[in-house]
């Protein structure tokens, strides 16, 4: 029984077979609607999502399979201090497989640890996504047609944004990719990433301030939204939420090709006039989402 | 005071100079029945100075611990008077309920009944990491 906690429990070969299967579920969607017959999908949300949830919702219900859950903690045992271990193990017994989103970092290995069913990390605090990043591979597979020789320019939240985090864990394990990072000094990346997945592995990366003056060499350019729950002081959330603003003005000297990713929602951090540019990819990452859990809950439910 | 040598019993070598007392505290030597004696500050040939601790009894010791704590020590298995067994430690893979992760946002911050983890990440650095929240076991 395999479950997904990190990026990195994946290799790369079974990353390229999940998005060869995304891909061919886009291309025939029919032959994949009764493939989780009979299979159940649980949803244990302990802090609020539309997006990622309804993904996984929507993914389990296009494979022909059911969903049951929470959306909140307080609707869960949590509120009666149920630990997250008893909670899965209890949930094991009435669903095939979990998607588990939690505030604090780590509860979905927990649950993994002691739960009879496989367990999927939809988000842990500021930690990992790793079904954003399998989102964010196969949009860039679909604009680029490759994960190796890109610029990266990842811009926003760096320190608390996970899904930052697990995309460049599982970008730096391809050849000849650049990460320019962009943030504020106070929302750099954490230090163990920078330390054991960049300066370790001999990651070529920049970290500045500058988001126009990086602009013509990105091939990518990842916007984050600064969390208001990530910050405990909310002086220090209000000083920073509006640091970057991604406009069609500063993106006038970028290449023709860009793609500009964003993990969703949006607040202000990309101005609306992007939105029907055609470097502008952020919305087909949402349908891209789907899919890919779609070949995510398939793999880990070992359907063929 | 005469420190006699140990019949059946187990001696912590090459301890860094002043490193004994945590030992002691950490193994909870002192719950023991059985002597404990502490040389400190001891000249050594290999290391200028060094602490020993000699255990008069046959004890199981969690060797990843020690390791942990200083991956130098020597652990010497004494019975019957005689070395039966000599002990060169290296850094655990793992460490189990020794460091206490630190990271007010990590899991086991609102669950303080999960077991401390924490995995050797980067031996030549020993870093050892929180399994949960990846945090690193000194500066988190």
């Amino acid at each position: 029984m395999r479950s997904l906690i990190d990026i990195l429990d994946l290799s790369l070969t079974e990353i390229d077979e999940l998005i060869e299967t995304g891909l061919d579920i886009i291309a025939n969607p029919a032959k994949y609607a009764h493939k989780c017959d009979g299979k159940k999908l649980a949803t244990l949300f302990y802090e609020p999502s539309t997006r990622t949830r309804l993904s996984f919702e929507a993914a389990m219900l296009e494979l022909g399979g059911s969903v049951l859950g929470f959306s909140e903690a307080n609707s869960s045992s949590a509120a009666k201090g149920e630990s997250v271990a008893d909670t899965a193990r209890t949930v094991s017994c009435y669903a095939d497989i979990i998607a588990m989103r939690h505030p604090k970092e780590g509860a979905p290995l927990v649950a993994a640890r002691k739960s009879l069913i496989p367990v999927i990390n939809a988000g842990d605090g500021g930690h990992n996504h790793p079904t954003q990043t399998l989102t964010d591979l196969l949009t860039i597979k679909r604009e680029k047609g490759r994960f190796d020789n890109l610029t990266i320019g990842l811009c926003g939240d760096l320190k608390f944004g996970r899904t930052v985090h697990s995309l460049i864990c599982a970008m730096s394990r391809y050849e000849n990719v650049k990460f320019v990072l962009i943030s504020p000094k106070e929302l750099m990346i954490p230090e163990y990433l920078r330390q054991e997945y960049l300066i370790d592995k001999n990651i070529d990366f920049v970290e500045t301030t500058d988001l126009v003056g990086v602009m013509p060499e990105l091939d990518i350019l990842y916007m984050t939204r600064v969390q208001k729950e990530r910050f405990f002081n909310e002086a220090d959330y209000l000083r920073l939420k509006d640091s970057y603003i991604l406009t069609l003005d500063k993106m006038k000297d970028s290449k023709p090709d860009l793609a500009v990713l964003h993990p969703l929602p949006r607040v202000n951090e990309i101005a609306v006039e992007i939105d029907d540019d055609p470097r502008a990819c952020y919305f087909k990452q949402v349908f891209n989402g789907k899919i890919i859990r779609m070949a995510l809950i398939m793999k880990l439910l070992e359907v063929e | 005071m005469i420190i006699n040598p140990i019949t059946n019993g187990i001696v912590l070598d090459h301890i860094k100079p002043g490193g004994a007392m945590h030992i002691y505290n950490v193994l909870k030597l002192g719950n023991l029945g059985c002597t404990v004696a502490m040389i400190m500050n001891a000249d050594s040939v290999k290391m200028g100075k060094k602490d020993i601790v000699k255990i008069f009894d046959l004890i199981d010791i969690n060797l990843d611990i020690l390791g942990y704590l200083d991956p130098g020590i020597t652990v010497s298995i004494i019975r019957e008077g005689v070395l039966a067994k000599r002990i060169h430690l290296e850094l655990p893979e793992e460490v189990h309920d020794v460091i206490k992760c630190r990271n007010p946002r990590c899991i086991t911050s609102i669950e303080q009944e999960l077991p401390q983890i924490f995995k050797l990440t980067n031996r030549e650095q020993r870093t050892y990491r929180c399994i949960y929240c990846e945090s690193k076991a000194k500066d988190n």
